[in-house]
Order: C-alpha cells, then structure tokens, then sequence
C-alpha cells in the first residue's frame, strides 16, 4: 500500500524530465588485443555512443613473423612449414596448397591415388577448421554444450593427422610431388570410423543450435553485408557464400581431382551471422560427402610421383641406398633447380580462397612468394559490418568471420 | 569462355600500345601497363559487361634491384567469376618515383592490400585514405622486403656459405 507521504506518481515528477538527454560523446572501448572473445592478438578501437558502434579501427601485426621476407632465404620443402603456422586451424590445407604450387612451377604430374589421399585430407582439415568456428560461436554466444560435443571430434580428426605423420596441429604428411606414406590400415579405419560417427555429432549440434531461439536472437539479422560490398571487400569462402556468391575454388578452377568428386556449394542469401553459421554448418555435410566419395574410389597406385630430385626419398631406403641418399642430401641441402617461372595456386582454405604467388628466379629460394591470405583481406569489412550495433553483436560477427590470428598477420 | 589470346585482343584493341609485355606464364594472362593508364585498365576491366572482371584477388609487389629504370613492380592479380579466368597486370616503377594511383575507389578490398605493400615496399599509393604501416611497426624507418635488407646478417664472417651448400 503506497502512503500519502511517499507519492511516487507521474504528477509529482518535474514536469521537464523527460527521457534521457543525449548526450552527443563517444567512449573509446579498446576490444582487444587479448581479449577472449577476440581468439587471438589484434586490437580493436571501437567508437561507442552509448552501447551502440559508431565506428571501429583494427590494429593488427602483433605476431607478424615476416613469412614473405623469410622464405627468401628457404627451399621450397622448408617454407611448407611456414604455410602450417597461418592458418593453424587448417594446417594440411595450406601445406598441400603450398606443395601444389611448386609443383605447378616444376611441372609434375601427381599421381590419382596421391591426389585423393590430399582431398580426404583436405576436407578433414576443413571439417576441424570449421568445428572449431562454429562451436566458438556457439561459446561466445553462451552455448558452451555444443562447443563440447563437437570439439571431441576435432580430438578424433587430430588423431588421424598423428596417425599419418605424428603430428597433430603443424602437420607435416605432403610432400612435393605427393604424400609421405600411404594411408595406413589404421588411418583408413579411423576415417571410416569418424565418418560413421561425425555424421550424429553434427545433427546433435544442429539441434542445439539451428533452431535454437536464444541463438537466432543473437546472431539472426546481425553484422549483415551484402553481396555488392563483400565482392568489393574481398570476401571469399564462407564469408561470400554466405552474401549469396556461389564462388567456390574448388569447383570454379578444380585442383588435386576435385571435378571428381560430387558435392553441391551452400550459398546464403543475406550474408548475416546466421547464414555464415548455416553456411559452415553445411560445408561440413558436404566434406564428408566428398571424403566418402574418395575413400570409396580411392585409386590404386602410387602415392607419389616418379620425380625423385624433387620427391624426398622415404627415410628406411635413405638409410640402405645410396641414391636415395644423394637426392636426399641434395633436397634438404635445397639443391632443387627449379625453372624460372611466375606461378599463381590458389586452394579453397578454410576461410577462402588462399593464394600463393610465388616468383622464381632459378635459385634454391623463391624469389618472391607472396601469400593472399583470405582473413588479411576480408577482415578489413569488420567496422562496417559491425556498424549501429552493440558490443555483443561485435563479438558474434569477429567470431563467425573466422579470423585466425596467424592467417591475418602473416 | 574466353581463351587467353582473345582476351589479349580484346584488352590490345581498347588501349592500344599503352598495354604490353603480353604473356601466358602457366596458363594465366600477364600483361603490363603504365601507372598512368592503371586505373583506366582495372576500372575498364571491372566494368565493361563483356569481360566482368568482377574481383580484386591481391595487390603486392616485387623488388627487382638489378633492372634499371623499372626497380618495383606492383602486381595485380583479377578474377571474373563471370567467364572464370584470371588476369596478371604489372606495372613498373622506378626507384626514385614510386608513387601509383591507389584502388581503393574502385574495390574496397585494396585498401589494407596497398597499406601492406606500402608497409613492406614503400610504394607510394596516391590518394589512398590511410596509407599507413599495417604490420610493422610505425616507428620503423624502412621498408624490410626490399632486397637491400637481406634477411641473415651480411656480416657475419663465420658462416661460409660454401660449407653449407648455398
């Protein structure tokens, strides 16, 4: 029961007060460099009226290595290991991009079976890479049981690469002119076994969140861009396919036997988070259609091409021939004379279309290599996409964009 | 479908002697031009509803020390989702004058593209909004993928190169 005394009603306010004056000043809110919602070093100097964006500016370079300075100076097996560290995500997709290139620049013709070992693991890469995107999103969202389903099956999908080549993050199982080893035994079955397995995963993730109403209302209608600006931006991958651009590296200049392979491309319509998510969300259904396709019809043959100055012998005939030993000593020495030759290869990467310019001059080191990497180009849009929202919804677009850190800085 | 000699055609008969050095390295289209004519080239290219090159892959650029009188090269690298081929334009610049037109008026994407040049080369982008180092620090007074800076220590006496075979 309200008293007399205590009279809180509309009358007795002043008349003037009404809603909140605005006040025309902005707050600086520095998102970033180490923040956890950003998912790596770079900075973001956001202009703020009240809790909307007004404007932002990204600071990026904080773990710039000078990759293009450095592979100057290395053989071209050695600068494979610089590809693992951009987008460490997706570390075979790079290293195999980057084997391909030279190998357009000497010529050499990989054999089928080594090809389609390079698209089954390609498309796991892609698979972790976009797991780990999506099931950020969902963390960042507030979902953090979906992050923990899903995230079990990049475990299983690292143990395949350890199977392969030992190593789990910078991978090391292509070689120039083909693969390392064949697929063990063992490595099939752990393919065949995710494959029956992931396809559960990933409906139950989907259930969690596809239709999931207080995700819809985060990310739904939220850091939208249109296909116009994301072509201008540089968009690819995803992040265009989303704004409704069916461009597709694989499908529009196939390397490594993709025109094989039958799967479609997911296209959104408005480019918002939601359909970056739905983009993702799909791709990996479409992974796995082409991973079933190759291991189905996985060729036989060899899993490298009959160019052995260019193709590191296998370690056990290294010990035990002695031609093996000199080519041996002469690759790792970087005594490949490779052609004078101006290439560009570009791969589908988990973010996009990942290029690799690479300049040749006859020597032991490129000339010039110049990597195009799709974050340092499309990260650029992240101000105006971001534009007349709040800081929530800044911290759902960044994480949708999928920008690696080591992919942005180079 | 366009094969790479009609496209040379095609680029040849709209300007003429102003385009050059046409190749085909590895199966895509290079060809050079001035750097007055370069806005007029990208925006032709960009625009003209036969060819639709609609998309800027990557602007960098190549230091060629050795070459007098066309030291940088600023490389751009086109592609037409449209007709699906890819184009290579390259235009030269000498050492002491090295400022371009920027392209940030006709693709966005050009803007941290040239600022990561400018960061690595020192090419300078004329009219860019914000030319400014995007990687490297601002305190740096030099531009470290020019060839003069060479990436171990040229000093060093007790590596000979010989013994490590280089």
């Amino acid at each position: 029961m309200v008293s007399e005394e205590l009279d809180i009603t509309k009358q007795n306010l002043p008349a003037e007060q009404g809603p909140v004056q605005y006040v025309n000043e902005l707050t600086t809110l520095n998102l970033g460099p180490t923040h956890p919602a950003t998912h790596g070093i770079f900075q973001n100097v956001l202009q703020m009226d009240g809790e909307k964006i007004v404007s932002g500016e990204q600071t990026i370079g904080y773990i710039h290595r000078a990759f293009e300075k450095i592979a100057e100076r290395r053989p071209f097996y050695q600068i494979t290991t610089l590809t693992d560290r951009m987008n460490y995500c997706s570390s075979p997709i790079n290293n195999m991009g980057w084997h391909m290139t030279v190998e357009k620049l000497l010529g050499i013709e990989v054999p089928k079976r080594a090809q389609y070992i390079r698209v089954i693991l390609m498309e796991l890469a892609r698979i972790a890479d976009h797991i780990i995107c999506n099931g950020i999103l969902g963390v960042d969202t507030g979902a953090f049981t979906g992050f923990l389903y899903i995230y079990q099956e990049r475990e299983n999908i690292y143990e395949i690469y350890e199977e392969i080549c030992g190593a789990r993050l910078t991978t090391n199982m292509g070689r120039i002119g083909g693969m390392e080893r064949d697929l063990s035994p063992t490595a099939i079955r752990k393919i065949n076994e995710f494959l029956d397995r992931f396809p559960g995963v990933l409906r139950e993730f989907e259930n969690l969140f596809n239709r999931n109403r207080i995700f819809m209302d985060r990310v739904v209608g939220v850091g939208g861009i249109s296909a116009e600006r994301a072509l201008s931006y540089g968009f690819t991958g995803p992040n265009l396919r989303a704004a409704g651009v069916d461009y597709d590296v694989r499908v529009m200049n196939p390397y490594s036997s993709y025109q094989d392979f039958e799967f479609d491309i997911p296209v959104g319509q408005s480019g918002d988070t939601y359909d970056r998510f739905m983009v993702r969300n799909e791709e990996m259904w479409q992974s796995m259609r082409i991973i079933r396709q190759a291991m189905d019809n996985l060729p036989e043959g060899s899993y490298y091409a009959d160019a052995p100055q260019y193709y590191l012998p296998p370690k056990q005939e290294v010990y035990k021939n002695m031609e093996a030993l000199i080519y041996h000593f002469k690759i790792v020495m970087g005594e490949i004379d490779a052609p004078v030759g101006e290439v560009y290869h570009a791969v589908e990467g988990g973010n996009g279309e990942l290029g690799f310019y690479l300049i040749s001059d006859g020597g032991r080191a490129p000339y010039r290599l110049h990597f195009r990497r799709p974050c340092f180009i499309y990260y650029q849009a992240y101000p105006e996409m971001c534009k007349g929202l709040t800081l929530s919804d800044a911290i759902v677009i960044m994480s949708s964009m999928n920008v690696i850190a080591g992919e942005l800085d180079g | 479908m366009f094969t790479n000699e009609q496209l040379a055609q095609h680029i040849i008969n709209q300007f003429g002697d102003t385009v050059g050095d046409f190749d085909d390295p590895y199966d895509l289209l290079t060809f050079s031009t001035s750097r007055e004519r370069i806005v007029s080239v990208i925006s032709y290219l960009q625009n003209d509803p036969t060819l639709q090159v609609n998309f800027l892959t990557d602007i960098t650029a190549v230091h060629y020390p050795d070459s007098p009188g066309k030291e940088y090269c600023v490389v751009y690298h086109m592609h037409s989702f449209v007709h699906n081929f890819r184009l290579r334009i390259k235009v030269f610049l000498t050492a002491d004058d090295l400022h371009i037109p920027t392209m940030v008026p006709l693709f966005a994407s050009a803007n941290w593209m040239e600022r990561e040049t400018f960061d690595y080369f020192g090419i300078l982008f004329d009219g860019h909004p914000d030319l400014r180092r995007i990687l490297n620090m601002e305190e740096m007074d030099y531009h470290p993928m020019r060839k003069e800076y060479p990436l171990e220590d040229a000093t060093r006496e007790d590596k000979i190169d010989a013994l490590f075979g280089r």
